[in-house]
């Protein structure tokens, strides 16, 4: 298992560009993802994550830029790095006349890398580790979309790995079979492992991710640990009272940014230097009857909507 | 040596337990079967004008002839045919499941995968030719029996030679099948639609035999891999004649090896979207 604290990125990318043609797919993005991490890599569909994660794995070629996968050069040194990096790519993929756990073997088989002797045991803790174990001689054309999911979770766990690559892991599972995934994730991490996890559903990873990325259009347009990208944006103080207009003008004197009324609330962005306990104080002393005070911290998924205007508007 | 072993075992196991390859090879074995029936029955009738394949005449008198009269029959549609599905499989079939990329990160170099997807089409054709002989030497013996062989140049040989002369077209008969391989693996590697490839490689084959069979195009027909598939029967001469023998697999080799260099260049920096 991976030291969390080992030094050095567990990817790094700089300036990694794809073109398709005409169409850039990924526009020089330069990812850092510390060991230990679980990186949650989201973006729309379409906005280059399946194409990025699959340059990483080196199945596609970059068209400029680099990659390092635990130090070592993609896809030069992909031999020597990949057996410690298990994947999810892009849903699953089995042959569909053997039973889930042939499938798992046929993968065991063909990997250079895996010691032989304990298939039988490595198959079997894969399988009971995502709940497949009663269907694991069945065969793969019989199982459910949830099902097919799993296998190929269970594939990326065959053997010890020190990077896990997760794209979309939890489509087609159902919120129980969503959370078991969650839970899963978390597991891995802490023991040591380096999970990387797309999604386009920001709030299917947000609880275990301890770093972000956000891509768009082909551009990461924001990436950090959740605390830092959070730090990064106006919190908003919300105050309930009957006299709005008169809360507006303390806060308005405190200095807060972008003051605002409505019936029965006044909002104000505050800057560094106010702690609400002082706000509260100078509003009380003011007079003015404070009701309720609310410290909104922009969530996530508002960052998210912002950056890549997907989602839904639950304000409007 | 040892993983690129159990590399290949898992691949026959793969290739050897889709149903419709187990069917496959039981129309390979059909043929000799009808073919030995046939003859049986219209044997009774006397005996009929010689069609095209010589061996056939021959089977009433000497049961061994069926796996030679099968063979060249069997060479012009279904052995080539039997490689032209399997190639579909090896790279088309593995990106159509979306097991290809998840081969390719376990990580299996696209090198090997094309050395050991290659050796198992190879093997597959061996096997498919082997089932042939089997099939007709078994059958023969049943309905006609066996014995020493009249050659083609007229004169007998003991039948233990015989057997090995068979053996001898069956290796020649699966080199044909491996430089046609050879073609389906590069194809294979073009597209993620097996059934595709299956349809090329039989277009090729079947392209090729009448290209073969026009006199016309006669300065074409060396170039053509499929032109000197029969001469196998040059082994029934005595001593056998192995001028088109060397020139066939002469043929073989330079397609094999035109066809995997070509395979490897199209494969091996290809972008896996699959």
């Amino acid at each position: 298992m991976a030291d969390p604290g080992a030094p050095g990125a567990a990817i790094r990318t700089s300036g990694l560009t794809k073109r398709f043609g005409d169409q850039v797919a990924v526009a020089g993005i330069d990812l850092d993802v510390p060991r230990g991490a679980v990186y949650g890599f989201l973006g729309p569909n379409g906005s280059g994550k399946t194409t990025t994660i699959r340059m990483l794995l080196g199945l596609v070629r970059a068209t400029t830029g680099g990659i390092e996968v635990l130090g070592a050069a993609i896809p030069q040194q992909a031999a020597q790095v990949l057996p410690r990096v298990g994947s999810l790519v892009e849903g699953p993929g089995f042959h569909a006349h053997l039973t889930g756990a042939a499938n798992l073997r046929r993968l065991d088989a063909v990997d250079p890398a895996a010691d032989h002797a304990t298939t039988s045991d490595r198959v079997a803790g894969a399988l009971a580790r995502v709940g497949l174990t009663a269907a694991a001689d069945k065969r793969y054309r019989k199982y459910s979309l949830g099902m097919k999911q799993r296998l190929a979770i269970a594939a990326a766990l065959l053997s010890p790995r020190e990077i896990l690559v997760l794209d979309e892991p939890t489509n087609g599972l159902d919120p129980q079979g969503t959370r078991e995934i969650r839970s899963l994730i978390s597991t891995l991490a802490a023991a040591g492992v380096t999970v990387f996890v797309s999604s386009h559903l920001l709030s299917e990873v947000e609880q275990v991710c301890s770093h972000v990325g956000i891509m768009n259009a082909g551009r990461l347009v924001a990436q950090g640990t959740v605390r830092d990208l959070q730090a990064g944006r106006a919190t908003t103080v919300r105050v309930t009272t009957g006299d709005p207009a008169s809360a507006a003008r303390v806060l308005t004197r405190l200095g807060l940014k972008n003051v605002s009324t409505s019936r029965a609330e006044a909002t104000g962005a505050p800057t560094g230097e106010h702690d609400p306990p002082t706000v509260v104080a100078a509003l009380v002393a003011a007079g003015v009857p404070v009701s309720g005070f609310v410290v909104c911290t922009p969530t996530l998924e508002e960052l998210f909507v912002e950056l890549t205007g997907e989602g839904y508007a639950v304000d409007a | 040596m040892r993983e690129l072993l159990r590399f290949l075992a898992s691949e026959l196991r793969l290739v050897a337990g889709r149903r419709r390859n187990q069917a496959g090879v039981l129309v390979l074995m059909a043929l000799p079967i009808a073919l030995v029936i046939g003859d049986k029955v219209s044997s009774r009738g006397g005996r009929r004008e010689g069609t095209g394949a010589g061996f056939v005449d021959q089977i009433t008198t000497n049961g061994i002839f069926a796996a030679f009269a099968a063979l060249t029959i069997e060479l012009g549609l279904f052995l080539p045919m039997g490689i032209a599905m399997v190639s579909g499989d090896a790279v088309a079939g593995e990106a159509q499941a979306g097991t290809l990329r998840y081969l390719l990160t376990v990580p299996v170099s696209r090198a090997r995968l094309l050395a050991v997807k290659y050796v198992a089409l190879v093997l597959t054709g061996i096997f498919g030719a082997v089932a042939v002989a089997v099939t007709g030497v078994v059958c023969g013996a049943l309905f006609f029996g066996v014995g020493p062989l009249t050659t083609l140049s007229g004169n007998q040989i003991p039948l233990s030679a015989g057997i090995g002369r068979l053996a001898l077209s069956v290796l020649y008969v699966s080199a044909g099948l491996a430089a046609l391989a050879a073609v389906g693996l590069f194809v294979s590697t073009l597209t993620e639609q097996p059934i595709a490839v299956t349809v090329v490689v039989m277009v090729i084959t079947a392209g090729s035999w009448i290209l073969d069979s026009i006199p016309q195009l006669s300065a074409l027909h060396p170039w053509l891999l499929v032109d000197r598939w029969l001469f196998f029967a040059d082994l029934m001469r005595d001593p056998p004649a192995w001028g088109n023998i060397v020139s066939g697999l002469g043929v073989d080799a330079a397609y094999a090896v035109v066809f995997l260099l070509a395979a490897w260049a199209s494969f091996a920096n290809r972008d896996v979207t699959s």
